[in-house]
């Protein structure tokens, strides 16, 4: 018999940090195989967010750029002005790319930087133990939401990729899920096609990725699927938004 | 924008401090620049944009001073010589950035063209972020190398040395220039334009792993002791540059009672006083930092060895900042006074003349 | 026939390899591993190779062969 699935080379040996049914781990070998299915490993330079995914590099088999939180973006910017054959993406939560990066995101998308985006929305912060994001759900219960997040007090849920839609400078924005097969193999054709967009100077192009944290959605991974599925895609619809 | 003539060997040029500074630059092969609009030092975003272009290179105006120094962040990641520069409250906004950059141990270049503060202050001339670059305005135990030019043929030399010294050390530097320095004219020779730059290749940089192992460009340690370690290696590093990198001018030191200590253009005012003074007979002389840190404290040790009932005279447009490093340096030993106005006043010869005058009793 | 070989150290016990299997393969193994938790097991009796445990597992735990 032939191995027919395995580990590619842009993934590392190593076991990840993340908890147990965390996107990220996920999300990390979609964006490694889609590198090694389009060849462009040696030619890629990642920049990792501050967030659980900070030491992404410790799981990419590519050079990796760790940014201070939310400039992820004006870092690529420089790294693709500089290096324009080279492919650079970030990888970004959604604290980074939506709340403290908000305007670094806004204006490489208006600059139409030639850059992938794989944005990774969870709604809530992990690394520092499950506080409230901009992508918080109204009624979602956080640690700096404990009775639920209310729109009056913490605003609604922040829908950037529509925000960003509406800027010219932008090639491409799709949303994405992970709760299912069927849903894991969207995401991949995603993320290719949006690495596939920038190898062909088609301009900014964004991935939003709805992923699961079990820890501080204070559900079993399976739950988290289904919550994914049935609540939260509802609040951010998926689809080909640009 | 005047267009300049083309320069041709050794041929003297009217260049104001920003603008030689933002020549030196481009003269030293930075081929990267990201800034932000802010007075005083706005000739220096106008002449990258005109011509870091013509040189190859890339020009960005960013969304914020935030954002540039980031990006040059990301430039100096990728291996280029990369600037940028900014006034007084833009620097303050690069204070995060300029911590990581100081411990991904990138080689960047930071002009501050000094402004009154503190808030929003206003444009006139001052010397009140000596604090915030020599001791490190950024969270973490760094260091920054500081340079403090006192005119427009220095300020592009010491840019040009800037590029040097980051790359030798992987450090970044500051130039502190203030807004008189950057507005007046001067002639300049520009060298650094005939001796083409060739920065040599950045061998850890992020550039794709063709042909070798991926390269990280980070500054997080979270494993037992591995922080500790990469501390001190950069305190090893700041040792050495301690050592080494220390500049000063001295003028009519050797005799002198009274020493007036003043950097930037400071020290051209206090110079003046110093030449007037001497010419009615006051044993006076100027110290004149050039390297703010590593502060030139070798040279002080040495002046109080040699004359141990030696005065000094800080002279700062501050209200005693640089005064500190003195009084650290002199530990006690002979008498320290200073003379400091800030929010754009600026302390005149006479003031000068008057206090040593007090002073000499 | 078809199999898939689980790397029962670097398995966390989410468990969606086992909700997704459509021959139901993959099931609970009552002795933990290293990590102190219980991982996934392969019954080996149908598996048709259709990689779906594998596509779900955050953790690059299980490779399939056919």
């Amino acid at each position: 018999m032939k191995k027919i699935f395995s580990r590619t080379e842009s993934l590392c040996e190593a076991d990840t940090h993340y908890c147990s049914g965390c996107g990220h781990g996920l999300v990390h070998r979609l964006v490694a195989e889609a590198i090694d299915e389009l060849g462009i490993r040696e030619a890629t330079i990642g920049i990792t967010p501050v967030g659980c995914a900070v030491v992404a590099y410790n799981y990419w088999n590519f050079d990796c750029v760790e940014s201070p939180h939310g400039r992820c973006l004006a870092i690529a910017t420089a790294i693709k002005r500089l290096q324009p054959q080279q492919i650079v993406f970030t990888y970004q939560g959604d604290g980074d790319l939506a709340a403290i990066g908000t305007a670094e995101t806004v204006h490489a998308a208006n600059r139409g930087e030639n850059l992938t985006v794989i944005f990774i929305n969870n709604a809530v912060y992990g690394m520092t133990g499950g506080q409230m994001a901009p992508t918080t759900l109204i009624g979602q219960k956080t640690a700096t939401s404990p009775e639920g997040r209310n729109a009056k007090n913490d605003g609604l849920p922040l829908k950037i990729s529509e925000m960003l839609a509406g800027l010219a400078g932008v090639y491409s924005i799709e949303r994405v899920s992970t709760d299912s097969p069927k849903e894991i193999f969207k995401t991949k054709q995603a993320i290719k096609s949006a690495f596939k967009n920038q190898m062909e100077n088609k301009g900014f192009s964004l991935v939003e990725i709805l992923s699961a944290c079990p820890t501080y959605l204070g559900l079993s991974p399976l739950e988290s699927m289904d919550w994914i599925r049935n609540t939260m895609s509802k609040e951010f619809p998926l689809g080909k938004i640009k | 924008m005047r267009n300049q003539k083309p320069e041709t060997r050794n041929q003297k040029i009217l260049l104001s401090g920003n603008e030689a500074i933002a020549k030196g630059a481009i003269d030293a092969g930075c081929r990267f620049y990201a800034g932000y609009p802010i007075t005083p030092q706005n000739e220096i975003i106008a002449y990258m944009a005109q011509h870091m272009p013509e040189a190859g290179g890339v020009f960005i105006q960013s969304e914020s001073e935030l954002a540039a120094i980031n990006m040059v962040f990301g430039a100096l990641a990728s291996g280029a010589r990369a600037m940028t520069s900014s006034s007084s409250p833009g620097i303050s906004l690069m204070q995060e950035g300029i911590s990581y950059i100081a411990a991904a141990e990138l080689p960047a270049v930071i002009i501050n063209i000094m402004r009154a503060g503190p808030g929003l202050g206003n444009i006139w001339p001052a010397q009140s972020d000596y604090f915030q670059a020599v001791k490190s305005g950024g969270h973490g135990d760094y260091h920054c190398l500081v340079f403090a030019p006192a005119s427009v043929q220095e300020a592009y030399d010491l840019t040009v040395l800037s590029f040097e010294l980051a790359d030798k050390y992987r450090i970044p530097v500051i130039i502190l220039g203030d807004g008189m320095l950057g507005q007046m004219m001067e002639p300049v020779t520009a060298e650094a334009a005939e001796k083409p730059q060739r920065p040599q290749k950045k061998i850890w940089a992020a550039t794709g792993c063709k042909g070798r192992k991926p390269n990280v460009v980070k500054s997080f340690y979270l494993n037992m002791g591995e922080l500790e370690q990469f501390n001190l290696k950069l305190q090893e590093k700041y040792q050495d540059i301690r050592h080494r990198e220390q500049r000063y001018e001295t003028f009519n030191t050797d005799d002198a009672e009274i020493i007036l200590v003043a950097y930037g253009m400071m020290a051209r005012l206090a110079k003046k006083a110093v030449e007037s003074l001497r010419e009615k007979g006051h044993k006076v002389g100027l110290l004149r930092p050039i390297s703010l840190w590593p502060y030139p404290a070798d040279i002080l040790k040495e002046i109080i060895s040699r004359q141990p009932s030696v005065r000094f005279l800080v002279v700062e447009m501050s209200y005693g900042q640089m005064l500190e490093d003195v009084q650290l340096t002199v530990n006690g030993r002979v008498k320290v006074d200073f003379l400091g106005r800030s929010g754009g006043g600026v302390p005149s010869e006479e003031e000068i003349i008057n206090r040593v005058r007090r002073i000499a009793g | 026939m078809a199999s898939i070989k689980i790397n029962r150290e670097k398995c966390k016990g989410c468990m969606l390899c086992i909700s997704v299997c459509p021959k139901k393969q993959i099931k609970r193994d009552e002795a933990l591993n290293k990590r102190g938790i219980n991982p996934v097991i392969f019954l080996d009796s149908g598996c048709n190779g259709c990689t779906l445990c594998a596509v779900v597992c955050p953790d690059m735990a299980i490779e399939v062969y056919k």
